[in-house]
């Protein structure tokens, strides 16, 4: 009896969390799933790199100067006779280490400022809006250029310029999404039962205003990723000898017509990874958006 | 109409001094003395004192600040140290470049993006509508200055049809002009003509549902007057204003573009500013186009307010 009770109880149609209908939906989506497999292929590289990459990213051979795609460098070797491979192996590193630890910089400074002008409007809200408009009115990457040669050349201070240079956008997002969450039934429920501004804010706003800054940050990590690889190929990023893919096509530039495999590759890998990123960004927001239910 | 205007120019007044105060404060990033950084590796004692006095460094920072915008309202940008030159001139010297550059390249990303929007649009769910994403997929991903590397090894190294570098003035050479510039334009219109298609492909699918299309299908007419005449005039509308935000990408991919074909743009003067420690002519840069981005914003919402009658009531 008991038995039978608890198979009827399985049965029954189960009501799935939001969380886990919005999983299954981005499951299904074939361009996310491709996004998210390349992603962590690349972190795996990343991580791996000691290990997987043949060659000594550094150790240059005079022996092996351009040297075309072979059995003993997959990827060829460059004007000081580097093993592209490794270098690309490595370059992971610095590429996906540029677009998380910028959009964490972004994330961290602009959900609180646009959370501090969403929710206490008036003469707050009116001077950080403005200041926000004059950052947004400085295109991205040139306003990032500017911060990374007044900070200083180095893989560092590009992240940063770079985090700071994407804040803006995440400022005005959140603000919004507080601005149309605050006049939630639950949020004034919130508030009338005494609960204090700053517990309204983090337990009750914050996490209904999640998904749509999950979805922005997944594409500005790719938006991240290019814009690292910019400011290396401008010599602004990571600085030589350690490998990056925007500062090897900086190099493999100069040599196109006899060593064309210097900037196939890191070109490759760039795109690649953006590419992902973008698709797991669009796969996201599909998923999430509660018009797609 | 005269209301909507002056409300509209008094919310940029405020944005532009945010603007302002925000490139000013770059040099507050400089670490140490801005003049003995500013002076370069001589550190010519003189050149020390000029600088300290031309920058009011011994006066406190609101101070410098009012020195210092007082100068750009009447049109001093600072000098450049390297060459000695007013930054406004050498700005006003290389836009030209750069405008041509910018031109050739909203006209290839409208023709790619704006038809392939179309397409992908009326032929929803189709084959023509999957490739017209990807392919926008693919201008989204691609960073530029690898397209642009590239295309110099498909176009010039391999089948030695364009010159890989070497700017020619139109005036000079109008054939030799345009075969320097086609690539560097189709590389910088590559990624506008990718947004331009998605705001292409959803303003049309939101206008081919409308009455007056259905209407205008009922008479009888022509699908292709249809789809050219009725839908496409209307959907432009909202893409052109949402073009215009494009303007920064245009910019910002101008300066990657500019350096990967050493044209001698805007985009080059700021790199190379940036590599000689000028940073006077980094600042300009940045504030000149700040400014032209709000005064183009501005112009795009003003023609969108004319275009449109509803608003103007």
């Amino acid at each position: 009896m008991a038995t039978a009770a608890a198979e009827v109880l399985t049965d029954a149609p189960r009501e799935l969390s939001p969380t886990r209908r919005a999983l299954r939906r981005l499951v299904r989506r074939r361009g996310a799933m491709f996004g998210l497999a390349v992603i962590v292929f690349f972190v795996a590289v990343a991580i791996l790199a000691p290990y997987i990459a043949p060659h000594d990213p550094l150790k240059t051979s005079w022996a092996a100067v351009r040297k075309p795609p072979s059995a003993t460098y997959l990827f060829g070797t460059d004007e000081i006779g580097r093993d592209v491979l490794s270098r690309v192996i490595w370059g992971a590193r610095a590429s996906l280490l540029a677009g998380v630890v910028s959009v964490s910089i972004s994330l961290s400074l602009g959900v609180p400022i646009g959370m501090l002008a969403g929710y206490l409007g008036r003469w707050p809200d009116a001077i950080i809006s403005r200041i926000t408009d004059a950052m947004l009115a400085c295109p991205f990457l040139i306003l990032a250029i500017a911060l990374a040669a007044f900070l200083g050349p180095s893989l560092t201070n590009a992240m940063i310029a770079i985090g700071i240079s994407a804040t803006p956008i995440f400022i005005r997002l959140t603000r919004g999404l507080v601005l149309s969450t605050k006049v939630e039934d639950y949020v004034e429920a919130a508030r009338a039962i005494g609960n204090p501004p700053l517990r309204i804010a983090f337990r009750h706003i914050l996490p209904n205003i999640a998904a749509p800054l999950m979805v922005q940050a997944t594409l500005a990590i790719a938006a991240a990723i290019i814009a690292e690889a910019s400011l290396s190929f401008l010599g602004l990023g990571q600085q030589p000898p350690a490998p990056s893919w925007g500062s090897m096509l900086n190099t493999a530039k100069n040599y196109i017509d006899n060593a064309p495999w210097m900037a196939v590759w890191p070109g490759l890998s760039i795109f690649l990874l953006v590419l992902s990123f973008n698709l797991l960004g669009d796969g996201l927001r599909d998923a999430l958006d509660p018009r797609h239910r | 109409m005269f209301t909507y205007l002056v409300q509209r120019l008094a919310t940029i007044i405020p944005t532009l001094v945010f603007v302002s105060m925000l490139i000013f404060g770059l040099q507050q990033l400089l670490p140490g003395d801005p003049a003995i950084i500013l002076a370069g590796e001589e550190r010519d004692p003189d050149v020390v004192a000029y600088l300290r006095a031309r920058l009011h460094l011994d006066e406190p920072l609101p101070v410098r600040y009012l020195y210092w915008v007082g100068g750009v309202l009447q049109g001093d940008l600072g000098e450049s140290l390297r060459i000695q030159r007013p930054v406004l001139d050498l700005i006003l010297e290389k836009l030209p470049v750069t405008i041509q550059l910018a031109s050739m390249a909203i006209v290839i990303a409208l023709v790619i993006g704006v038809t392939a929007g179309v397409v992908s649009a009326v032929k929803k769910d189709t084959i023509w509508d999957y490739a017209a994403n990807v392919i926008a997929l693919w201008g989204l991903s691609t960073p530029n200055f690898w397209l642009g590397i590239m295309l110099i090894l498909l176009f010039s190294v391999s089948l030695g049809w364009l010159p890989a570098s070497g700017y020619v003035p139109p005036t000079e050479d109008l054939g030799a002009n345009l075969a320097a510039m086609i690539m560097p334009a189709f590389v910088l219109g590559n990624a506008i003509a990718a947004v331009l298609m998605r705001h292409t492909r959803s303003a049309m699918l939101q206008v081919l549902s409308a009455d007056y299309v259905r209407t205008a299908r009922a008479k009888g007419l022509a699908e292709r007057v249809v789809i050219l005449k009725h839908a496409l005039r209307n959907a432009l509308v909202p893409v052109i204003t949402l073009g215009a935000l494009e303007f920064g990408t245009l910019l910002s991919g101008a300066v990657l573009t500019e350096q990967v074909f050493t044209i001698p743009g805007f985009g080059k003067l700021i790199v190379d500013a940036v590599f000689n420690r000028d940073y006077a002519v980094v600042q300009g840069v940045v504030l000149f186009t700040a400014t032209a981005y709000i005064t183009l914003n501005l112009l795009a919402d003003l023609a969108y307010f004319l275009v449109n009658p509803r608003l103007r009531g």
